[in-house]
């Protein structure tokens, strides 16, 4: 028997997330698996048929925690060290990334964070892969002690069909946590059209663009087909355009219908924001780029000649 | 504390790691599957984890903002190449701490985490120990976090601005759509994240006076620390570069604008648009 902590999180409308659905798939494939799942709140009505063994609700951290998470990290010490779990799931998001890190150094436990792969039908430990390098290579590594903290990747596992009756019960560690930092305040950055993240087309820009005029164009072409803006680290740390559109490892992660690079290398690190589109098209001046590597259409050509006559073409399309 | 150091004098600790250049490019990246290590390419030197040297401009624009800040730039490694490490003392930093020990070959980021905790207690106290928001090798994210948590500090992350107004910080800290504003004690611990803005370049100034610095050296035995005691908690089994097998269609026109209109009829005839 496998005993598996999975942490969820919701979205934006309280249910439970898709990240957190594809890491119970992920947690239901390990050997033997009896997955708990806790949830901050009371469950939502969907997760009394989640394919789990147990719901375990935590009471709810203020939203002064939020970002901080001192409460949530000293709920969720306090449950693993009551229920000694062999293995413990976080999705790979601002909250999983810092709980689960904290969690893991506060209980001197191995962390293995950003994996898109969980197995341990190899031996007595779990076993992991984690994309680094900025993903131009693979990790394997071994966990023999326990438990394994880990962080899993959005979209590294789909999430299943089967469901399930789970028992639900409620955890309060009754620790008071004094919190020494606190959140003071919320700043909504401004933003036209469709959420990056939303959107089912982006046109993005890189290095290759020059400078923050072109960038004009690419809004055009993004209005045209309605989808978003994104860019490469190194248009952003250039200036030419805000870092809210950085797309890549550091930057957001999409996944649109198409994904339209101009002027950008290919670098791994942008790679790992973009590579789940379901067709990346390249614009790029040198054939060498490795963005021809991941790309399915792609023309080797100067970005200004071409991006007019697409642009025109798409108009006529869409009229 | 060095000269000019007084009571007032906020301490600031930047941890910085030395990394294979990020920006060689994918075909000279090659990996030995018999040791399970990168080859360093020809010719290509080591740098600083650009994002700790993220980390290291938010101390500095600390100092230009007109607080009295003294900075301490740290790493534990082994096979240290001085011309990468000494990079930050150019910018400005005011000193380089080393803990260099042939120990730490191939340490894991717990290893890591303790290491530097001592060194941080010995060399300490600090009001700020700032890191970047992750490291370009292992892109794991967590020593600054997992050191919070063993330094009992409080902690924020993903940090774009930070000040200093008496004894604490005010911070803004980057989320998906805009920023939280928070205010936090000294000490804290803090990851900076790129939207800081640009790491400076040094100027011949800063270089000059960094090639007369020293960087001072802590072994592991200096830390209290033996080198048996520092078991890594991953053990790494394999470390590969997974294959692609894309293979793009290039859309090929009479000149560049026709490909150009070509292209949009090749994505309308896949049903993409």
């Amino acid at each position: 028997m496998t005993s598996i902590l999975l942490v969820a999180e919701r979205d934006e409308q309280g249910e439970i997330n898709q990240s957190t659905l594809q890491a119970i798939a992920a947690a239901n494939g390990l050997l033997d698996a009896v997955v708990t799942v806790a949830i901050s709140g009371e469950a939502p009505a969907s997760a009394s048929a989640l394919a789990v063994e147990k719901i375990v609700t935590l009471a709810v951290v203020s939203i002064a925690d939020e970002g901080i998470y001192d409460q949530a990290t000293a709920e969720i010490s306090a449950l693993v060290e009551s229920t000694s779990p062999e293995v413990v799931i976080f999705s790979k998001s601002d909250f999983g990334s810092i709980v689960g890190a904290r969690l893991a150094f506060r209980s001197d436990s191995a962390f293995a964070a950003d994996c898109i792969e969980i197995s341990n039908d190899g031996g007595d430990g779990v076993s992991v892969t984690r994309p680094v390098y900025g993903g131009s290579a693979l990790a394997e590594f071994e966990i023999a002690s326990k438990p394994a903290i880990v962080t899993l990747r959005a979209g590294s596992y789909e999430a299943g069909n089967e469901t399930g009756s789970p028992s639900i019960e409620a955890f309060d560690s009754g620790a008071s946590v004094e919190q020494a930092a606190s959140v003071t305040g919320t700043v909504a950055e401004a933003r036209d059209g469709v959420r990056l993240e939303d959107a089912n087309f982006v046109v993005s820009g890189g290095r290759g663009l020059g400078g923050p005029e072109p960038f004009s164009v690419l809004t055009d072409l993004a209005n045209a087909l309605g989808g978003a803006v994104g860019a490469s680290r190194a248009a952003c740390d250039a200036g030419w355009i805000d870092h809210s559109h950085q797309v890549g490892l550091t930057g957001k992660s999409v996944s649109p219908d198409v994904y339209i690079a101009v002027g950008i290398s290919g670098a791994s690190q942008h790679m790992a924001g973009c590579s789940s589109s379901r067709a990346i098209v390249a614009i790029n001046k040198d054939a060498d780029s490795n963005i021809f590597k991941e790309a399915r259409f792609g023309i080797v050509g100067d970005w200004e000649k071409v991006l007019p006559s697409f642009l025109a073409t798409v108009r006529e399309l869409k009229a | 504390m060095g000269i000019g150091i007084t009571e007032l004098t906020v301490r600031i600790v930047v941890l910085a790691k030395q990394v294979p250049d990020p920006e060689t490019p994918p075909s000279q990246f090659k990996i030995d599957e018999s040791t399970n290590t990168v080859i360093p390419p020809n010719g290509v030197p080591p740098v600083v984890n650009g994002f700790d040297l993220t980390a290291v401009e938010a101390a500095l624009l600390l100092r230009d903002s007109g607080a009295d800040v003294e900075i301490t730039v740290m790493s534990v490694g082994s096979d240290f190449v001085m011309d990468a490490m000494k990079k930050p003392l150019a910018m400005g930093a005011d000193r380089l701490v080393l803990v260099d020990d042939s120990g730490l070959d191939n340490i894991d980021s717990a290893v890591t985490v303790r290491v530097l905790a001592a060194a941080i207690e010995k060399d300490g106290p600090y009001d700020l120990i700032l890191g970047g928001r992750q490291a370009s090798d292992w892109d794991q994210a967590h020593v600054t976090l997992g050191l919070s948590e063993v330094l009992g500090l409080p902690l924020v992350s993903l940090v774009q601005k930070l000040e200093l107004n008496g004894d604490s910080v005010s911070l803004q800290r980057v989320i998906p759509d805009g920023y939280q504003t928070i205010t936090a004690p000294l000490p804290s611990v803090l990851t900076i994240t790129n939207e800081l803005g640009e790491p400076r370049y040094p100027n011949l100034r800063g270089i000059m006076q960094a090639s007369r610095k020293k960087p001072e050296i802590f072994s592991l035995a200096d830390l209290g620390i033996s080198s048996d005691d520092l078991v890594p908690k991953l053990e790494l089994k394999k470390l590969y570069i997974p294959e692609s097998n894309k293979q793009v269609e290039l859309i090929e026109g009479e000149d560049e604008a026709d490909s150009g209109k070509k292209l949009a009829l090749r994505l309308r005839e896949e049903k993409l648009i």
